[in-house]
Parts: C-alpha cells; structure tokens; sequence
C-alpha cells in the first residue's frame, strides 16, 4: 500500500556482535544497577509503622468528637448525611433520657451512626455541614479489610476516646 | 377595588386584608405570614412579620400611612398602592421583627422535629441576620406533654396564638392558653393537663415553629429523609375526611399531617385517630407523591416516582443477601 505520509521508518533487526551473543555482560550490568540500589535511601516507606508528614488539610477517616466534659457532640442532625454526595452516612437518632447527661450532651443524640467507608470519597462535606463541629476527618487512612461489612463504621470506631483514659 | 402592590394592580372583593390581596397575586411579593392563619378566625396581628407600607392610603385619600402596616389585618380601599419587597424600609423593619422572634428561640434547630419545614427556619433564613445582638439569657423551660400524644417545647414558641385560636375553633373545649403578659407570657395548660379531644392533634400542623410537636414522630427521623405521600381513608368521625399525607421512610408510615398548601396551612383538619393511630399503608389509600416545593430541604435528593416510592420485600433477593452474608463470616 501507498503509505500516507513520508514519515515511515524501517526498522531492521541488526545481527548481534559477540559481546552481545555472550549475554553475561548485559547480566552483569543489570544486576549492578540492582546492588547500586540496594545502598541507596529506599523511595518508599513501610507505612502503617511509618508515616509520611501529611499536609494540614489531609482528610482521612472521620471521627465523632465529644466536648469539653466528655460528652458525644453530635445530635443526629442528619446533615451530615444530607450533605453527603455519596450518602455515606446513616443514623438514627434517641431521646436522651435521665442521668445520661454526662454522656450526650443535648437532649437528642445518636444511638447508631454509621458510615460505609467503601462509599466514603472524602470529601470533607460532613465536616462543613456539621452545626455541632462533632465530626471531622481527621484520622489515618481508613485500613484494608478483607469483608465489605468491615467497612461499615459505627460508633465504636468513630467516636473518639474519652477524656481520661 | 383595585389595589397596587409591589407594583401590580389586582381586582379584590371590598373587605380583603392586603396580604390575602398579595396572596390573589402570588411570587414574591406576598409577604411573609408566622401568625395569620387563612382558616383560623381573628387569626394575625401578633407576629408583625407581615408589616408592608402604604404608600397611597386610597384614591380619595392619597395620603401614605404614617407607619408601616400589618397587612394580615389592614383591609384594602380602592386605589390603594402598596409597597412590600420594593421598599427597603420594608425589608429593614422584617429583619428587625426576625431578630426579634429569634431573641428567646433557642435555636436547637438539630435537635427540633420542625426543622426542614418551619416556617421560623425559613423566615430568618431569607430575612434574617447572621448574628443577633441580644446578649441575655434566653427564657428556657422544661419540656411539657400535653397529653400522650402532643409536646410542647415552651422555649421555641413565638406566641402567634394560632394553636389557642385552633382549640376555640376546631375542637369542642380549650384546655391550654396563654398565661402571664409580655415578656413572660407562655403558652400552658396551668396544671400540666391533658389536651385531648379529636381534633387537637391539629395544633402540632398550626404551630408555624417546633414548640407543639408530634410525640409518636419524635426524633424518629429528620423530615428531609422522609417521603410524602398523598393518601386517604373512610373516617367515620364526622368533621374529618381522612385526606392526609403520609411520610415514608422505606415502608414504615412514620408520621401522618394534614396536607398544607404553598404558605404552609393545613388544607383540611384531620381528626387524632387518622394522625396518631393509624400508621400502617394497609390503612389508607395511597393517591401518590406528594408534591414538595423544589426550594424545600424536603425535596433534596427527592424525585417524582411513578409508581410510589415505597419499596418492596424482595425475598428471593435477601434470602441471597443472608446466604452471601453467612458465606463471608464463615471465611
């Protein structure tokens, strides 16, 4: 065929000389440049043990704040999970009854809150929502797990510690 | 008669107040209404929320009114002009009113039932300011029950007097008032006493704000997250014709109102069995999605389905989802 422009280019496969025919230099070759990195400084990093400095406005996995007393903050509002674009979140709210002043710290709070972390994208928009500021992304990264029900967070992995412990 | 407001000229009956006027128009220049109930008699007059100003008294008196005026109560005379959105005095005096009513409301607006659809939420939200100025403490009081059905969270009310005006009117007897004058008026049943008759679940659809609440809906989801749905049923009690709405969450009917229109009053008023007791969809005649204004947070994330937004048991699906379950927590 009439090719269409000029630009094409025949290649041809040279016969190799005898230093090339003997394959060992070109072992040799390869497998230096594979020692000369074994004593330089590694690119990576083991990461769960070690970790990078990341920036301020990094945003991992969420936690749920309490206040000052040690009271949960979040009053399941719900809009948080309005906000959320990849509806993330659940919850469903309680009345706060006698004596558990100590432990919410308004009238209403959330007895379940859940968040599945294989929808979360990170957005941050939770955390801009919040009337309360109980929720901010300011964790790690959320770990590999092996189920995709391990992904779904409740309030035992969210909720931050209390105070005194 | 003819009247001008904002503007544009109506033809009204003699005797129309100038919001009702407004509202014959309709769009933007209606003015905004907490207190003043279109089916509530001698309804209005106390918020002031609606305050517009008459620029021409009437054609024989073209004299402007010295004050601004609340146009629930002022009735219309021929060739009068009136000024709503288009004048700023207008607009500066309604914010002022706006921070008035936030001055004792708590504004626990993630905690309250109401928000999403109330009336306060979207007044300050379109006239309000940011901040306020008050620097006091706020009056607070305990939470009452009015009965086992109805809350009243005496810190949110604004005392529009539309729940004392639905007792008087649509139920035999009045049980609650209000007690006390100005600042420390309050409304209350005296003696914590139970308001029930058939009808008085209609004081929670009145209260503009979250102070009368429903106790079988309480906290049980955010009004955003549900879907309204048209339906009816045969209600044998006389003054009821059973016509509702419905809101959905998944399958479970978690709460039953009155249908209300774009101003947000209740069409027509549904007796307590309709509201509180019949909570199934086996129990009503579903008519199909109630239409939401696209500017409410009750229409985000909602679309009009054909057929109901109501989703079905699918067995064979979840006994598939029980056996994949098992089969990965065994792994």
């Amino acid at each position: 065929m009439e090719p269409l422009s000029n630009k094409r280019k025949v290649l041809e496969a040279k016969p190799l000389n005898f230093m090339e025919r003997i394959y060992l230099p070109a072992i040799f070759q390869g497998l230096a440049i594979t020692i000369k990195h074994f004593f330089r400084k590694p690119v990576t990093i083991r990461y769960p043990e070690e970790k990078r400095e990341y920036s301020e406005n990094f945003r991992g996995m969420h936690s749920l704040k309490r206040d000052e007393h040690g009271r949960e903050r979040c009053t399941a509002c719900g809009l948080c999970a309005l906000s959320c674009p990849a509806e993330a979140i659940t919850m469903i709210a309680a009345e706060r009854q006698k004596g558990e002043e100590d432990l919410y710290r308004e009238e209403k709070y959330a007895a379940v809150y859940e968040i599945n972390m294989l929808r979360c994208i990170f957005c941050g928009l939770c955390e801009e929502a919040c009337p309360k500021e109980a929720i901010y992304l300011d964790g790690p990264h959320v770990p590999s797990d092996y189920l995709r029900k391990d992904f779904i967070y409740g309030k035992d992995k969210l909720v931050e510690a209390p105070l005194n412990q | 008669m003819k009247v001008t407001i904002d503007g544009i000229a109506v033809e009204v009956e003699p005797g129309t107040t100038i919001l009702n006027a407004a509202r014959q128009i309709g769009g933007d220049i209606v003015p905004p209404a907490m207190c003043y109930y279109s089916k509530l008699k001698d309804s209005g007059g106390k918020c002031r929320t609606c305050l517009v100003k008459v620029s021409k008294g009437s054609e024989k008196d073209p004299r402007p009114m010295p004050k601004l005026v609340a146009s629930c109560r002022t009735t219309v005379m021929d060739g009068m002009e009136v000024q709503n959105i288009t004048s700023p005095e207008v607009i500066e005096a309604r914010k002022g009113i706006v921070e008035m009513l936030l001055i004792n409301h708590p504004l626990d607006c993630p905690i309250c039932d109401q928000a999403g659809e109330c009336d306060l939420q979207n007044l300050g939200f379109e006239h309000g300011a940011v901040k306020t100025r008050y620097e006091f403490d706020r009056r607070t009081f305990e939470k009452i029950d009015i009965g086992d059905k109805i809350q009243l969270h005496m810190t949110r009310c604004i005392l529009c007097y539309r729940c004392v005006f639905t007792a008087d009117q649509i139920t035999n007897y009045r049980y609650h008032g209000i007690l006390g004058r100005g600042d420390h008026s309050e409304i209350s049943t005296y003696i914590q006493h139970a308001v029930d008759n058939d009808f008085s679940g209609n004081v929670i659809d009145v209260c503009p704000v979250g102070a009368l609440t429903d106790k079988t809906f309480r906290f049980k989801n955010r009004v955003w997250f549900t879907k309204p749905v048209d339906a009816h049923r045969d209600c044998d009690h006389p003054g009821c014709n059973g016509k509702v709405t419905l809101w959905y969450k998944g399958e479970e009917v978690l709460r039953v109102t009155a249908r209300k229109d774009q101003y947000g009053e209740v069409e027509e008023y549904i007796c307590n069995t309709c509201r509180f007791d019949k909570k199934k969809t086996a129990d009503w005649v579903i008519e199909g999605p109630r239409h939401i204004s696209d500017k409410s947070v009750i229409s985000s994330n909602h679309y009009d389905f054909i057929p109901l937004p109501v989703v079905k048991t699918n067995l064979v699906l979840q006994e598939a989802n029980k056996e994949q379950f098992e089969r990965d927590t065994r792994l």
